[in-house]
């Protein structure tokens, strides 16, 4: 028995007879998997690659009830590709380890191949369900290398769209945490509304997602004629969809027996972890960076910012829901008080010259070719700018050495943070509380992997 | 002095090495390596209780130290960021890990451990992250090409 | 004597009535990747409704599933769990590359990704864009039912 338990056990590659046989070597993170605490030759047999019939029960074993449960990363309620390996003890979940990586698209080496101008492209793909904040982070960044202030109806187009895509992501983190939970139907209402504010980013900016709409001195276009009655008519119908959510959810029995008292981060686990956004909010600390440090004008419009008690997963909902209320309180007060002007800076060294100019003058021409050709310079330096997107502080990290393109472009994910809470949220607690506790957190691959 | 903060200055003025600079009206603080730790742990006593980042930058040969390694730091009560810079050579690319003080630096100093090869010391699992284990070589790094395969028609620009 | 009439008339029919049934009974395997899993995600509610064409049952378990749409970007490390997922399907089963990003890395052409699909598993139908729209993925799916019916049935 000893013998065999020295061998390297051998892997199975799982194919379908018939087919070809798979080029690769099966997946193997090696030391990204959580850490065996016991002796590795016990959970060779525990994972059947070790076959013995004179089993002997071994006394020193401490955590005889414990397995290794790995969730993903293919897996319908992890959000896409999060892996995570549990360690339970019966039903209660003693440690988990998140496993990423499985959506590393290698942006940040991609960013520095591309213009200064091509990069909003490239953000824009990181977190797909707020493509917006992205882009205005980086173009925020960009911004304040070049020492340049976009005119006010750039930045109150910038806030405007934001923040409308604040409640599209929030109603998909609904749809989704209602999903996960059972409330199938709150998938399809979530999904519903959120086609609302999509036919409208649609329309001004060409694209459902991944909008490449907020460049680096001011927005792509501006906004398209009939803005006012489409924004309106957002306003009037989804605060009545969003009650409609609250009779489904708020008072459900269901909904708060699986949800109050589940997950719970407080405030200092959730401080020392870096999280930020709702997920810090539902704990009771009052940060926004919208109202601490903000931009594009924020701070002109009145807004509060909701807080949790508990931190646990209906607190996040709870905050999540609020904010939508909150961010159509901005929409509405931008709307009204839309500035005249240009929507982008009148400097033909980083904006491309309006179409009308290129037909007319060799110059404009000339600007635009150069434009999208070799791109604009931003002068040496680095800087790190934040904004709150959906899911918490969202931050460019730039750092240019004069030439046309970045030198080193890092953004700070949000859910990457935030996914060094679930380990916290879930220890000690249930097995069937775990997907409740992801959904919560509201992670989404594309930031956590980039 | 600055026109920061009083704290920011009074944090500074603790370490003689320590240099403040504004970096487009953030604050910037170079450190000695060997401060690293340190002063990191007298912000968190003066009140930076988020370490809300931490990367590196790859100088390759532009600079006599290869890495710049950067630690964002918030202070939630003072409303105020405060950025740690540090160098590290390319013969011996350690630095001290940040998460004994900031358990939320783990993350982060693992992706800059899978992505520059940066050692942080004291890290409790410094392992690769974001790329497979048996991943060779240090992706962000500037003599990791890019990887691009060629392209059918497109002769535009050739990426090494 | 010839043993097979000509015009394999009876054979014909009998793959006619085998593709339209599989057609009518697609199980797609949930396998979201990235910004496409969102779109394939709202193909499926109410609003684009998949169900119209019988196609609105995402399965978990890929044991359980013929069609994987691969909607997303596909990363070195993601590959060998795409691989084991399609080999787990039973067979006769499709893959739709969606978007750009899935069918030949999209703007991505880096170390991280693997650059197409169609390198690890076989594809029927590439869905171009970037999210393609859920009209598009409609669109490769009814293509795809087009193909089957077409095909003759093998395996």
């Amino acid at each position: 028995m000893t013998d065999e338990k020295t061998k390297t056990p051998e892997t199975i590659d799982i194919w379908v007879a018939g087919t070809e046989e798979p080029q690769f070597s099966p997946t193997d993170e090696g030391a990204q998997e959580i850490g065996l605490d016991e002796s590795e030759s016990r959970l060779d047999e525990q994972f059947g690659r070790v076959v013995s019939d004179d089993y002997v029960f071994d006394e020193d074993a401490t955590d005889d009830e414990r397995m290794i449960v790995n969730m993903g990363p293919q897996h319908p309620s992890t959000h896409g590709v999060l892996r995570l390996q549990i360690e339970l003890e019966g039903e209660i979940i003693r440690r988990t380890k998140p496993i990423i990586g499985y959506l590393h698209t290698g942006m940040e080496k991609t960013a520095e191949v591309l213009t200064f101008g091509q990069g909003t492209t490239n953000v824009t793909r990181m977190d797909y369900l707020s493509p917006l904040h992205e882009e205005l982070a980086y173009s925020l960044a960009v911004e304040r290398l070049l020492d340049v202030e976009v005119p006010e109806r750039a930045s109150a187009i910038r806030v405007l769209m934001t923040e409308l895509n604040r409640v599209a992501s929030h109603l998909v983190a609904l749809a989704t945490n209602g999903m996960d939970v059972g409330a199938l139907s709150m998938m399809v209402y979530g999904f519903r509304e959120r086609e609302s504010i999509l036919s409208f980013f649609e329309k001004t900016t060409g694209l459902r997602m991944n909008h490449n709409y907020i460049r680096p001195g001011g927005v792509a276009a501006d906004l398209p004629p009939g803005w006012k009655d489409d924004v309106a008519g957002l306003l009037e119908t989804l605060p009545v969809k969003f009650e409609q959510y609250d009779d489904l959810l708020k008072e459900n029995p269901v909904w708060t027996s699986r949800t109050r008292g589940v997950g719970i981060i407080t405030a200092e686990e959730a401080t020392a972890y870096g999280i930020t956004g709702p997920a810090l909010r539902a704990s009771g600390v009052d940060w926004d960076i919208r109202k601490a440090m903000p931009y594009s004008g924020i701070d002109r419009y009145e807004f509060d910012v909701p807080l949790g008690e508990n931190g646990d997963v209906y607190d996040r909902y709870r905050v999540r829901v609020l904010e939508m209320y909150e961010s159509l309180k901005i929409v509405e007060q931008v709307m009204d008080s839309m500035p005249k002007g240009d929507y982008r800076i009148d400097d033909r060294k980083v904006t491309p010259p309006p179409r009308a100019r290129i037909d007319e003058s060799m110059e404009a021409l000339i600007h635009h070719f150069k434009l999208f050709t070799e791109g604009f310079k931003v002068p040496a330096g680095e800087t790190y700018v934040a904004v709150e997107s959906p899911r918490g502080e969202l931050g460019c990290y730039l750092v240019s050495d004069g030439n046309a393109r970045p030198y080193r472009m890092h953004m700070r994910g949000p859910s990457f943070a935030n996914l060094q809470g679930l380990p916290i949220a879930m220890a000690d607690s249930l097995m069937a509380d775990t997907i409740a506790t992801i959904a919560s957190m509201d992670p989404v691959m594309g930031d956590v992997d980039r | 002095m600055s026109d920061f903060s009083p704290l920011i200055d009074e944090l500074v003025a603790g370490f003689e090495s320590a240099v403040l600079e504004d970096s487009h009206g953030q604050a910037v603080v170079r450190l000695q390596r060997d401060d690293w730790v340190d002063f990191a742990k007298a912000a968190k006593d003066a009140g930076f209780e988020v370490c809300v980042d931490v990367t590196a930058v790859d100088w390759m040969r532009q600079r006599p130290e290869r890495f710049e390694v950067v630690a964002n730091l918030l202070s939630m009560q003072h409303k105020l960021r405060l950025r740690m810079i540090t160098t590290v050579g390319r013969q011996e690319p350690t630095v001290g890990s940040l998460v004994p003080i900031w358990p939320g630096a783990d993350f982060a100093e693992r992706e800059a451990y899978d992505m520059f090869g940066i050692v942080f010391e004291g890290h409790p699992d410094l392992t690769r992250i974001l790329m497979p284990d048996d991943w060779e070589g240090h992706p962000l790094r500037k003599d990791f090409g890019v990887g691009a395969v060629p392209v059918q028609f497109k002769a535009s620009h050739q990426v090494d | 004597m010839a043993t097979t009439p000509p015009g394999n008339l009876l054979m014909t029919t009998v793959d006619k009535a085998a593709s339209w049934a599989r057609t009518r009974s697609m199980f797609p395997a949930t396998f979201g990747l990235a910004c496409c899993a969102i779109e394939m995600m709202v193909s499926g509610t109410s609003h684009y409704d998949l169900a119209r064409f019988g196609m609105e049952v995402f399965r978990a378990s890929p044991r359980q599933a013929d069609l994987m749409i691969v909607a997303g970007r596909v990363s070195q490390k993601m590959a060998p769990v795409l691989r084991q997922v399609y080999d787990q399907m039973p067979d006769p089963k499709w893959v739709i590359s969606m978007g750009a990003c899935a069918s030949t890395g999209g703007m991505f052409n880096n170390y991280a990704l693997v650059q197409g699909v169609d390198q690890i598993v076989p594809v029927d139908i590439y869905v171009p864009g970037c999210p393609p729209g859920p009209q598009s993925l409609m669109h490769g799916i009814l293509s795809l039912h087009d193909k089957i019916m077409a095909g003759e049935i093998r395996n």
